[in-house]
């Protein structure tokens, strides 16, 4: 049960080098955060910040209302996954496992208890004398959760803790990952990843980082029907969002905007008359986008199909500055390549940009 | 005492020593001088950490200050004085060794040295570390070849002492000149100039271990793809060796070469043992030790003078160290 | 690169020559060196160490034995076997071998050929047959000792321990090899442990002159260790410590000090990060993160350094002569061997072997058993 607060934080190298600003966040009890972002973005540099393996530049860092901003890592209630599992080598499993309580001078009863405890919730009970290197990366794995678990810790830290494992496995674990979650529903977690499927069948909110700063924070559905600005709209779902340059020409409780390209979109958004006939951007995911005989929000050559079996991706051949449109059909369509195809959208799944941030939000 | 329990005496309280002064050093810095408790505990164990990384240091640092950079300090002012330590005689010790041919002998033949030894020896190193790389017997005779590496110099000389023995019946060197060629034996290390050499053979028979050591496992750290698009592009072994295999090892080959190059101008042992620096063999650490316990102002002259020699190598090491480090 | 299509076999067995010539030239100066160890003085000058495994013409001489004397025309007759000879059996263990030639001086030990009756003059006359059964006639009855004769003989293959029961007892080869162990052991161990806190901090600790301090110690990694000796000698005379074990010791630990720190820096610097930032997550201090992540993690660098100490310090001429006194009951084996054994015995080639041969084998053990810590260490200290 334990609450995070992030104020102002920022963070800056050797006095020049600036990788981090004006972080605020409000992390609630029980919550499951994911921060994601492109590499580089500081996601991980936010997280061993809240580790505290991180000096904070300035801003304030509270862990239950407590400013932990000097306080030791040890001292702060957290424990940690690391990438690279970060298993003492030399030790067994158990010895792993127990090492942090063995440092806290813990009665041997209560370790064994914690141990055996952590050991059955992750099945690790065979494992327990092994050393790691006779394991499998799953197993590993599960010793490092283990090895945090076994602290009961106020917040539960993961930096990208499945990226070394191989695809099956991943999708294993992190449906475990989702399990000790639901079991342990006081506990406060914040994950941080590259992978957008992660953050999206994780999070109870994601945290979009991106040019140093906080792009958005929102449930994951949040980011994926209302984002805030076209970098969290291209960055979440893949393929990504399609983005047409065009003017609004018709304002109102639902906004008409007249394409480059020659068609027009209409979007179920709100604008004012001072919008009328602003540069904006139409944004449609190419799941989204359905072929049509009647008005169009865009139509062009299918220049390469993409028989995914489920679904088939279509690459328009590119029209003027924008990218190339890729719509998404279900089904097998490999025979439109060649074909001049006319593809639209229903209002509700049109978003608008002026100047990269999104008429809903204003 | 007896010298053996001392040296177990010594042991335990070295080594006990140290771990008690770790210890009870960080004890203090923890529970007394900036105790993790109370209002300020997360601002003293920021302090406390401060200071630990010098507590870790201190031993190392005391000893290094001591015995390797007071020395060259303490060298340079002991070699401004006269022999009985008494008198300050300015630069009179450098300018009288300058003056003596017995040092000009020893400052050429040290440069010869630090010529001929790392070269030969990083070349052998590099051919041999080349030739048994393929080979199955390889890593038995990279360790024949590496094995005086753990010989002392005074055993190696002792060791080519029998090689360059005069007897026909002893030394190989002349039962080869009297059973094969017919010659008069003769003492190699009588013979002006090429005894020089012969003492540096002992040095090279030593070093070209370490130099094939490190090699082979330069080239070893080449991309294979490289040597198979050469052979792809049909170049021959000789050709993979020198244009694709050498140019890529080349910062090693400096490193084995300086590192050799350092060591020449240490070892005295292998002059002192075979011929006491007689016969125009003479060389500066050698020449040193002449002077050693005799005349500690010439031989502190003498310090400073490698001292000197090396520097540039130094400055080197320091640079480059101070380049990757960022 | 062995499977790779159409590769010449006639290069392949010119490197396999050439590397078997190396090999050759590496080891013989070694292997004459132990073959002689195990020669006595006569087989040493009598042939090359090369024909130490065949027989060689060897001199011998012997007396007549006087319990046969038996009185005959012109005065007395004494026979017997040479072989049988109390100073000529022990070179001869199976009692039997070849006479070549025969003689009754030292300097024409055979002046006669095997099988003829050499006349000595004086009435004197002598035969010894091939297989070393001899008459020797005199004029008077010799009594007490026998009349003196030589042979030459063909003497099987022989090797002794003499020379080292010599250099360990006599020669005080075994007092130096003791003072060699104590001055070694706890300048091996004490260094290390200095080293690898030192090494920690360096890796794994911030701090304010951390890169200049490494700088620093690359720096004198360098330093000829020649300057040291008359300021520090000075020193430790000032302060007591004089020349002596202690000296000694503090002297090695010391010099030891650049190239521990340097080797385990590196070492340790290449753990994995994660694993230090773990265990500090885990609430472990540094000294505990030090003593049971970093040393039990670092042991192929803490051997490899050993090895390099052990090897340096054992081998060692130079610290030995400046910083322990120069009497017998300190002499640690180089020092024996470089001034004692290579001045007085200087003939001796024999015990000369033995005793480099003693002084070499724990170091050529440490060596073969422990080379692959040995290459690691060298591949850290100088490739990165």
């Amino acid at each position: 049960m334990a609450t995070l607060k992030l104020t102002d934080i920022e963070k800056t190298y050797g006095g020049t080098v600036n990788v981090l600003n004006d972080i605020n966040l409000d992390i609630k009890a029980g919550e499951l955060i994911v921060f994601v972002g492109p590499s580089g973005c500081g996601k991980s540099t936010l997280l061993r910040m809240i580790a505290g393996l991180e000096k904070i530049t300035s801003g304030t860092l509270e862990i239950d209302g407590q400013v932990v901003n000097d306080t030791p890592p040890a001292q702060r209630g957290i424990a940690m996954v690391f990438q690279s599992y970060a298993l003492y080598p030399h030790m067994t499993v158990r010895d792993n496992m127990s090492f942090a309580l063995k440092l806290a001078k813990k009665s041997k009863e209560e370790i064994d208890a914690a141990v055996m405890k952590a050991a059955k919730i992750l099945q690790l009970e065979p494992y327990l004398d092994r050393l790691p290197k006779a394991l499998s990366g799953g197993q590993r794995q599960r010793v490092a959760i283990g090895r945090s678990i076994v602290r009961d810790p106020k917040v539960y830290l993961f930096d990208e803790p499945l990226s070394n494992l191989d695809a099956a496995l991943r999708v294993a674990t992190r449906i475990e990952i989702a399990q000790l979650k639901e079991s342990m529903p006081d506990s406060t977690m914040i994950y941080v990843t590259h992978d957008q499927v992660e953050a999206m069948t994780l999070a109870s909110r994601i945290v979009v980082l991106a040019n140093k700063g906080i792009a958005q924070v929102g449930t994951p559905l949040e980011l994926y029907e209302r984002p805030e600005n076209e970098f969290v709209a291209q960055f979440i779902g893949s393929p990504a969002m399609n983005l047409l340059s065009g003017e609004i020409v018709e304002t109102g409780a639902q906004t008409r905007v007249r394409l480059d390209g020659g068609g027009t979109a209409l979007a179920d958004v709100a604008s004012t008359d001072a919008d009328m006939g602003a540069r904006v951007n139409v944004g449609v995911r190419p799941e989204d986008l359905v072929a049509t005989d009647g008005d169009y929000i865009f139509h062009g050559t299918v220049n390469i199909t993409e028989a995914l079996g489920e679904v088939t991706l279509l690459y328009f051949e590119r029209i003027g500055d924008n990218d190339a449109v890729i719509g998404k059909l279900p089904g097998i369509h490999a025979d439109l390549r060649g074909r001049d195809v006319r593809m639209s959208a229903a209002p509700e799944k049109v978003q608008i940009f002026k100047d990269g941030r999104s008429l809903k939000y204003r | 005492m007896n010298p053996v329990f001392q040296g177990l005496i010594t042991i335990a309280i070295g080594v006990g020593g140290i771990f008690l002064y770790f210890i009870a050093s960080n004890a203090f810095l923890d529970k007394v001088l900036f105790p993790a408790k109370g209002p300020n505990a997360s601002r003293n164990i920021n302090r406390a950490n401060t200071i630990r990384p010098w507590l870790f240091l201190a031993p190392t640092i005391i000893a290094l200050s001591l015995y390797l950079v007071y020395p060259v300090v303490g060298s340079f002012i002991r070699s401004l004085y006269n022999r009985s330590g008494n008198d300050f005689i300015g630069f009179a010790n450098y300018t009288s060794m300058f003056a003596s041919s017995e040092f000009r002998t020893a400052f050429l033949n040290n440069v010869l040295w630090a010529l001929v030894v790392p070269s030969v020896s990083t070349f052998l190193g590099l051919l041999i570390a080349q030739l048994t790389d393929k080979l199955r017997w390889g890593n038995i005779a990279k360790s024949l070849i590496f094995m005086p590496m753990a010989i002392s110099f005074v055993g190696a000389s002792l060791i080519w002492k029998f090689v360059y023995a005069i007897d026909p019946e002893l030394g190989i060197i002349n039962a080869i000149r009297v059973n094969m060629f017919g010659a008069q034996p003769l003492d190699v290390l009588q013979v002006a100039f090429w005894n020089n050499i012969f003492l540096m053979v002992i040095l090279i028979w030593v070093q070209t271990g370490f130099a094939m050591v490190i090699l082979s496992a330069a080239l070893r750290g080449i991309p294979e793809e490289t040597i198979e698009a050469a052979i792809i592009d049909g170049a021959n072994p000789f050709q993979i060796f020198f244009k694709i295999q050498i140019p890529q090892v080349t910062n090693t080959i400096i490193v084995v070469f300086t590192t050799t190059t350092i060591l020449v101008l240490k070892v005295f042992d292998i002059v002192y043992a075979m011929t006491g620096g007689n016969f125009n063999t003479q060389i500066l650490p050698s020449y040193m030790m002449q002077f050693m316990f005799r005349d500690d102002g010439r031989a502190t002259a003498v310090a400073i003078v490698i001292m000197l020699i090396v520097t540039p190598v130094m400055v080197q090491n320091i640079r480059q160290a101070r380049a990757e480090m960022r | 690169m062995d499977n790779i299509a159409g590769k010449k076999s006639s290069l392949s067995i010119a490197v396999n020559i050439t590397v078997l010539l190396l090999v050759l030239i590496w080891l013989i100066p070694t292997v004459g060196l132990f073959v002689s160890s195990f020669r006595d003085r006569d087989a040493i000058s009598a042939s090359g160490w090369w024909l130490a495994a065949s027989s060689t013409e060897q001199t011998f001489r012997g007396r007549g034995d006087t319990e046969t004397t038996t009185p005959v025309d012109g005065g007395f007759a004494l026979t017997g076997n040479v072989f049988e000879d109390p100073e000529i059996a022990p070179s001869f263990p199976d009692g039997q071998g070849n006479i070549a030639a025969f003689g009754d001086s030292g300097r024409a030990p055979g002046a006669y050929p095997a099988g003829e009756v050499a006349d000595l003059g004086d009435g004197e006359t002598l035969i010894v047959e091939r297989n070393g059964d001899y008459v020797f006639t005199v004029p008077e009855d010799p009594e007490g000792s026998g009349p003196r004769y030589y042979i030459v003989a063909e003497a099987p293959p022989s090797f002794t321990l003499d020379n080292y029961r010599t250099v360990l007892t006599a020669g005080g080869m075994g007092q130096a090899f003791v003072n060699t162990l104590t001055v070694t052991i706890p300048t091996t161990i004490i260094p290390i442990l200095m080293a690898a806190f030192a090494a920690y901090a360096l890796a794994w600790m911030d701090f304010a002159g951390r890169t200049w301090l490494i700088a620093a110690i690359i720096g004198l990694l360098v330093v000829p260790l020649q300057l040291a000796l008359v300021p520090m000698l000075t020193l430790h005379n000032q302060v007591g410590i004089g020349q002596s074990f202690l000296g000694i010791w503090l002297a090695h630990s010391a010099f030891g000090q650049p190239l521990a720190v340097y080797l385990l820096r590196n070492y340790m610097i290449g753990l994995p990060r994660d694993i230090i930032e773990s265990a500090r997550v885990d609430g472990g201090t540094d000294f505990q993160i030090f003593t049971k992540i970093i040393l039990p993690l670092s042991f192929p660098a803490l051997a490899a350094f050993a090895i390099f100490q052990f090897l340096w310090t054992w081998n060692d001429l130079l610290i030995a002569k400046v910083f322990l006194p120069s009497s017998d009951e300190t002499k640690v084996m180089t020092v024996k061997i470089a001034d004692d054994l290579l001045g007085s015995r200087g003939g001796d080639w024999g015990i000369l072997a033995a005793a480099a041969f003693v002084s070499i084998t724990i170091p050529l053990l440490v060596f073969f058993t422990l080379q692959r810590y040995l290459v690691r260490g060298l591949l850290a200290g100088s490739v990165k």
